[in-house]
C-alpha cells in the first residue's frame, strides 16, 4: 500500500492525486454508489417507508386493529387515502404497521443467516479438511430443498409465528452466506500476508476475523441487500398463505390474503399492501445492484 | 464421463436419502404432542387414539418406523394420506400433471422471452430500447409471485373479464396462472441474457468473427448466443426444479390441485404421510434436475471436462 509517511509532493495537482490513492475501498465504492441516480433513489425511498413504518403510531390517527362497522369496504377517498377493508380499518395505517413485521422479519432473518453463516463459511474455508467436508455437505442438504418449500415446511413443523417464520427463512438463506464465506476464505487462506500472520503466532479465531473476514465484507454487504428483500418476500408469503401473522395483526401477506375475497368489489385491499411490497422489494434490488457495480462490478451473486 | 455420471447419480440417491431420513426423524421430533391424538380430535376414545396409531406405525419404536418407512418407499409406498385415506404416491401421481403444465409452460414461455430481451438489449446496449426493456426487468423481477397473480386476475378476469378467475377446466384456466410464473422467469433470463451477452461480444473469437467479415446475425446467434446459454441452464434447471415441485403460491392463488396445494394443505391438515411423500418428492426432483444441468453442461460447452 502506499505509504503514508513519504514526503508531500510539492504543487496542487499531484496532492489531489496521492489523496485519491489514500482512498481505502470503502470510500471509492460509496462515492461511485453515490454517483448512481437510481440506486440512490432507490436508498430514499426505502429509508422514506423504514422511518413511516417505525413512526406509524405518530404518523397515522386511527386503530390498525380496531373494528369500524360504519366504514366498511369504503374506496380511497381523502379520509382514507388508500380505502378501508372489510372490517372499517383503514387501509394505510394497516400498511405502515404492517411494515414494521415484514421489515422485521427481513432484517432479523438475514441478521440470523449472516451471524451464524460466516463463521462457519470461514471455519469451513480455513480448516479444509473434515470441517469443509462436514459443514458443506449439511449446507448442500439445505440446498436440495427448492426455495420456499422449505420454509413452509419448517414453520409448518415448528409452528406459525413470527419468531418461527424468522427462524426458517434464515436457515434458508444459511448456504448462501457460508458458501460466499468459505469461497473467498480459500482464495485467501494461501496469500502471503495469512501466512506472515500465521508465522508470527497469530490464533485460527483471529486471522479469520481480523485478517480475512475484512475482505469479504464488501460482497457481503450487497448480498444481505439483495436477500433482504428474498427474506421480505417469503415472510410476506408465509402470511398470505396462512403460516405467518395470524389475523388480526396487520402484515402485507396477510393483507394480500384478506383482500383476495375482495377483488371483485373493492380491488384496494389487495392493491395497496401488494404495491408496497413491491416498491420496498424493487428499491432493495436496485439498491443492491448499485451496491454490487459500486464494489466490484465482476461480482455475480449466489 | 460415464464414470462422473455414475458417480453424480451415486451422490444424488444419498442426497435423496439423507433427506427422506432428515424429514421422517424431524417430524417425530420436532412436533409437540402425539400425531395420533392430533389426528383423532379432543374428543376422540383412547381406543380410536390407539387405532391410530397403530395404523400409522406410531406404536414402534422410530429407528423401526425409520426402516419400514425407507424400504417401503423404495418400492413406491410412501404410506395413506390420512385425510384423504388414499396412497400418498397415488395422490401425488394424480396432482403431478398440473404442476408440470405450469413449471414446463412458465419455463418455455419465460425463456423464450428472456432469452430474446436480453439478446436484444445486449446488442442495442445504452439505447433506449435498453432502458425502457431494463426498467420493466427490474420491475417485473420484484414483484411477488402473490401479487402478480392477484393483480393479473382484477385485471383479466375482474375487469376485462376475458379469462376465467379459478379452476382447470380448460385450457384458458392455465393463462394467468402460467402468465404469473412465466413474467418473473422472464425477467430473471433477460437480466442474466444481457449480462452475459454484453460480457461474450468483447471476447477476442468475436472480433475474430467480425474482422474476418462474418455478418452480425451469424455472430450472435451462431457464435455469441451459445456461450451465453451456459449459466442460463443453470438457472432454468434450477427453475424446473424449483417449480416442479410446485408453484405453491400461484397453485393456491388460481386453485389448481397440483403438488404444491397438496405440500401445503398436508402440512396444514398435519397429514404426515402426505407431507413426507411431497416433501420427498419435490427434493428429489430439484436433485434431479441438478443432475440433469450438471451432464447437460458437457454437450453445450465442450470446454467442460469431469474427469
Amino acid at each position: 500500500m502506499v505509504d503514508k509517511a513519504s514526503p508531500a509532493p510539492k504543487v496542487v495537482s499531484l496532492k489531489r492525486d496521492s489523496d485519491v490513492r489514500h482512498e481505502s475501498l470503502y470510500t471509492r465504492s460509496l462515492r461511485t454508489f453515490l454517483r448512481n441516480r437510481v440506486a440512490v433513489t432507490g436508498l430514499i425511498v426505502l429509508l422514506l417507508i423504514v422511518l413511516a413504518s417505525i413512526f406509524a403510531r405518530a404518523l397515522t390517527t386511527t386503530n390498525p386493529i380496531a373494528i369500524n362497522s360504519k366504514d366498511r369496504l369504503k374506496p380511497p377517498s381523502e379520509q382514507y387515502v388508500m380505502g378501508t377493508d372489510e372490517l372499517g380499518r383503514d387501509i394505510l395505517t394497516r400498511v405502515l404497521y404492517g411494515g414494521q413485521i415484514s421489515l422485521q422479519v427481513g432484517a432479523f432473518s438475514i441478521a440470523l443467516a449472516a451471524i451464524v453463516g460466516v463463521p462457519l463459511g470461514l471455519a469451513a474455508g480455513y480448516f479444509g479438511g473434515k470441517v469443509d467436508n462436514w459443514i458443506m455437505r449439511v449446507m448442500d442438504l439445505i440446498l436440495a430443498f427448492p426455495g420456499l418449500i422449505l420454509v413452509i415446511w419448517l414453520v409448518g413443523l415448528l409452528g406459525p409465528n413470527l419468531y418461527n417464520v424468522i427462524v426458517a427463512i434464515a436457515v434458508f438463506s444459511l448456504p448462501t452466506y457460508s458458501r460466499l464465506t468459505r469461497g473467498v476464505t480459500l482464495s485467501i487462506r494461501g496469500t502471503d500476508y495469512v501466512l506472515a500472520a500465521q508465522s508470527m503466532g497469530a490464533q485460527p479465531l483471529r486471522i479469520m476475523f481480523a485478517h480475512i473476514l475484512p475482505n469479504i465484507l464488501g460482497s457481503l454487504i450487497v448480498v444481505t441487500t439483495l436477500s433482504v428483500s428474498d427474506a421480505i418476500i417469503t415472510g410476506a408469503s408465509l402470511s398470505f398463505l396462512g403460516l405467518g401473522v395470524r389475523p388480526p395483526t396487520a402484515e402485507w401477506g396477510a393483507m394480500l390474503a384478506d383482500g383476495r375475497s375482495y377483488l371483485r368489489n373493492a380491488w384496494w385491499i389487495a392493491t395497496f399492501p401488494g404495491m408496497t411490497i413491491t416498491l420496498v422489494v424493487l428499491a432493495f434490488n436496485v439498491v443492491g445492484d448499485g451496491l454490487r457495480d459500486a464494489f466490484d462490478p465482476n461480482m455475480i451473486s449466489r | 464421463m460415464t464414470k462422473y455420471i455414475v458417480r453424480r447419480i451415486v451422490i444424488a440417491l444419498l442426497l435423496i436419502l439423507a433427506i427422506a431420513v432428515i424429514v421422517f426423524v424431524m417430524l417425530r421430533i420436532a412436533i409437540p404432542g402425539d400425531p395420533a391424538e392430533i389426528l383423532a380430535g379432543d374428543r376422540a376414545s383412547p381406543q380410536l387414539v390407539a387405532q391410530i396409531r397403530a395404523n400409522l406405525g406410531l406404536d414402534r419404536s422410530v429407528p423401526e418406523q425409520l426402516w419400514i418407512f425407507l424400504t417401503h418407499a423404495l418400492t413406491g409406498d410412501l404410506g395413506r394420506s390420512v385425510r384423504f385415506n388414499l396412497p400418498v404416491f397415488d395422490l401425488i401421481i394424480g396432482a403431478f400433471p398440473y404442476t408440470a403444465v405450469l413449471a414446463f409452460g412458465s419455463v418455455t414461455v419465460g425463456t423464450t422471452i428472456g432469452l430474446t430481451v436480453g439478446t436484444i438489449t445486449a446488442i442495442k446496449r445504452h439505447t433506449w430500447v435498453d432502458h425502457i426493456a431494463m426498467v420493466l426487468v427490474v420491475f417485473f423481477y420484484s414483484v411477488p409471485t402473490f401479487w402478480m397473480g392477484l393483480m393479473l386476475i382484477l385485471i383479466f378476469a375482474v375487469g376485462l373479464r376475458v379469462l376465467p378467475v379459478q379452476g382447470t377446466g380448460s385450457w384458458q384456466n392455465f393463462v394467468l396462472p402460467i402468465a404469473t410464473l412465466s413474467l418473473g422467469q422472464t425477467a430473471l433470463i433477460a437480466r442474466l441474457t444481457r449480462a452475459n451477452m454484453i460480457e461474450t461480444l468483447n471476447a477476442a473469437y468475436i472480433q475474430t468473427g467480425r474482422s474476418k467479415g462474418l455478418s452480425e446475425r451469424r455472430i450472435i446467434l451462431m457464435h455469441a448466443l451459445r456461450n451465453t446459454l451456459i449459466p442460463i441452464i443453470t438457472i432454468v434447471g434450477l427453475s424446473i426444479g424449483g417449480l416442479l415441485g410446485g408453484a405453491v403460491i400461484t397453485e393456491s392463488i388460481f386453485g389448481i390441485p397440483g403438488v404444491g396445494r397438496l405440500a401445503i394443505d398436508a402440512i396444514l391438515d398435519r397429514d404426515y404421510p402426505m407431507v413426507q411423500g411431497t416433501v420427498l418428492l419435490v427434493a428429489g426432483a430439484f436433485v434431479f434436475m441438478n443432475l440433469v444441468v450438471d451432464v447437460l453442461y458437457v454437450y453445450v460447452d465442450p470446454r467442460i471436462r469431469y474427469d
